[in-house]
């Protein structure tokens, strides 16, 4: 009964968190199996257990955290065609906000009288 | 008063409540402010509790009609008007129980949560009166079966809305965002309003039933449906209409910001109200479904893409709630294109129905999730005083339980299993890949976006180093945790137990919303 209440009929197939859940746990398994093969003699609080920062001594906390707009810079600068448009787009002025209300709406009204 | 009785008025009771309780709320605080919290949460729990129980009978033993002002507020129709309901009639179908569930369950979490989040403020007496005055406006616009009462409980929520948006003042930031959404939905309402009076020139009355069961789709009727579901699709944050929506959503209390959540899918719902109960397969599905679907991809791909850029919490995830709302609107919208193809083997027996199943069930699933990922960044908030991503980070070693709830609401949002949004988002994409392969892959091409940008917001919030400048930064206070909690626990319910979500609560919904002659037999009931 507990099975039937997990089973979602999408339709076109059946989807299981359950059977997910298990083959999650499998894989958890074989990971800490995969660890356990690991070297364990380090000493917590001791130089080992710092990030290696290229040999350079961990200075200020602050400074090593990777900030938010470090993360994807990559894509942000690949698409700056794309971002160079859209985001001018979202001026901050209301009246603007209506303007693309309105425009909408005529654009509806001719495609619903049209239709 | 027993158990009948309470069922009768139940709909009645459901939005008195929180309107006793909005006007009590100052008065309550003259006495003592302790008192006045208590009065609040009891009263939300009460509100709660009465709004599920109504849900629960009408999911179970069918629809209820409450009419106003009659001796027999089953009487539909007076025997001496001449065979037509005159009187504002609330109609709670199962679908509108549905957001009735979604309103009681989020109502609750943010009301509880935010207690200790507003501790630190003035003018308590209004964010309370303010909040429950939005949740009865709600409430009202989900369980009408008028237009203009709908009108009515609109601009009760845009007003109520907007005045907790611009609560914190913020050195003007918050107002000039209040008076935004005030703008906005005020402009939007009056159009809904000049609809409502077009249709009611040409059919002489305001009851949605007795419209749909005379409309015929005159040109004056689509005039109608334009002025009131662009409208709508701008409140619910649809694009091209959806830039008030950071605004508004980032500058509001955490708490309110997970409820305007809500308020948008209740605009939402009035859409599909309108869509498919008032004009049904009267007007061309194809055209007006593929225009709800190229609103849904527009929000899906623009809001997503304009989160990834974003350096404050609130403003992103505020893109990515016009991101998911676009995932509703693409299954809907399927299910609206194919509604005139009914027939066995038709184009909505395919993919049609899963489409508005998977569409509507990511209603409520969005709503525990976001709502979840608002109360996160406002515990965050609230802790640290900052909202810039740029300046967060490590307080994964501190926060660790507002840490885990983000993850459930993050991998819900991305759509990771097993949480809930996944399973909506599965009927979503499997259906609308039977529609439209390009749609689904569009569809699945922003789940993996929404992924990457909750996997910069995870890093910058909770990894790294543990700072010195949030080294006395403690977790969420009690109460936070007890809303985030709830949320959470609903999320993880819904991805383990789909089914019981699906068949008990959305398929209902979704038959109640479809089947348009089932809405009128309640109004015009043969005794």
């Amino acid at each position: 009964m507990l099975i039937l209440m997990t089973q979602l009929d999408t339709g076109f197939g059946v989807w299981d968190p359950l059977v997910w859940l298990a083959a999650l746990a499998v894989a958890i398994i074989l990971g800490f199996i995969i660890r356990s093969f690991g070297v364990k003699d380090y000493k917590k609080g001791t130089d080992q257990t710092l990030p290696f920062l290229s040999g350079d001594k961990q200075e200020n906390v602050e400074y090593i955290h990777i900030r938010a707009s470090n993360l994807y810079w990559g894509y942000l600068d690949a698409l700056k065609g794309y971002y160079s448009r859209l985001i001018p787009l979202h001026t901050g002025i209301v009246t603007d906000y209506l303007l693309w209300l309105f425009g909408t709406m005529a654009a509806a009204m001719i495609i619903g009288l049209l239709a | 008063m027993n158990l009948d009785s309470l069922v009768k008025h139940s709909p009645a009771l459901v939005v008195a409540l929180p309107l006793l309780l909005a006007f009590s709320t100052p008065l309550w605080s003259r006495f003592n402010k302790q008192l006045r919290n208590i009065w609040v949460v009891a009263g939300m729990c009460m509100t709660t509790l009465l709004g599920l129980f109504m849900a629960y009978n009408v999911l179970r033993y069918g629809p209820i009609t409450y009419v106003f002002g009659a001796s027999d507020p089953t009487q539909t129709i007076p025997h001496d008007s001449g065979g037509i309901p005159i009187r504002i009639i609330f109609n709670v179908d199962a679908m509108s129980a549905f957001m009735v569930i979604i309103i009681a369950i989020v109502g609750l979490a943010t009301t509880i949560y935010a207690r200790p989040s507003e501790l630190r403020r003035k003018g308590l007496n209004s964010f309370y009166a303010l909040l429950m005055l939005l949740i009865a406006g709600v409430l009202g616009l989900v369980c009408t079966g008028d237009l203009f009462n709908m009108f009515v409980f609109f601009e009760i929520s845009s007003l109520a809305g907007a005045a907790l948006v611009a609560y914190r003042i913020d050195k003007g930031i918050a107002v000039e965002a209040g008076l935004k959404y005030a703008l906005i939905s005020t402009v939007g309402g009056l159009f809904f309003l000049i609809a409502v009076a077009l249709l009611y020139g040409q059919y002489g009355s305001l009851n949605i039933a007795v419209i749909a069961k005379m409309m015929q789709f005159t040109r004056l009727d689509r005039f109608a449906l334009v002025f009131i579901t662009v409208p709508l699709a701008m409140k619910a944050g649809a694009v091209p209409m959806h830039m008030w929506t950071p605004d508004a959503y980032s500058r509001a209390p955490s708490s309110i910001t997970a409820f305007l959540v809500v308020s948008s899918q209740a605009s939402l719902y009035a859409l599909f109200r309108i869509l498919f109960t008032l004009y049904n397969v009267t007007l061309d599905c194809r055209t007006f479904g593929w225009i709800i679907i190229i609103l849904g991809v527009l929000s899906m791909f623009i809001g997503v893409t304009m989160a990834l850029p974003q350096k404050t919490v609130k403003r992103l995830m505020a893109y990515h709630a016009i991101s998911q709302t676009g995932y509703m609107l693409l299954g809907v919208g399927v299910g609206l294109a194919t509604l005139c193809d009914q027939d066995k083997g038709g184009a909505f027996d395919v993919c049609g129905r899963t489409a508005m199943v998977g569409g509507v069930f990511h209603i409520i699933n969005h709503a525990m999730y976001k709502g979840l990922l608002f109360l996160t960044a406002g515990a965050v908030i609230h802790r640290t005083g900052v909202r810039n991503l740029e300046e967060l980070g490590g307080l994964g070693h501190s926060m660790k339980l507002t840490m885990v709830f983000f993850i459930i609401g993050a991998l819900s949002i991305a759509g990771i299993p097993p949480f809930n949004g996944f399973a909506s988002k599965i009927l979503i994409y499997e259906s609308v890949f039977m529609f439209s392969p390009y749609l689904a892959i569009i569809a699945i091409l922003v789940s993996i976006l929404t992924l990457a940008s909750f996997v910069k917001v995870f890093h910058s919030m909770f990894m790294g180093p543990k700072l010195p400048k949030f080294a006395e930064v403690k977790d969420a206070p009690t109460p936070m945790m007890f809303g985030m909690g709830l949320l959470a626990v609903m999320i993880v319910i819904g991805g383990l137990f789909p089914t019981i979500v699906t068949e008990n609560i959305v398929e209902p919904a979704v038959t109640a919303l479809t089947n348009q002659s089932a809405y009128i037999r309640t109004i015009f009931i043969l005794p």
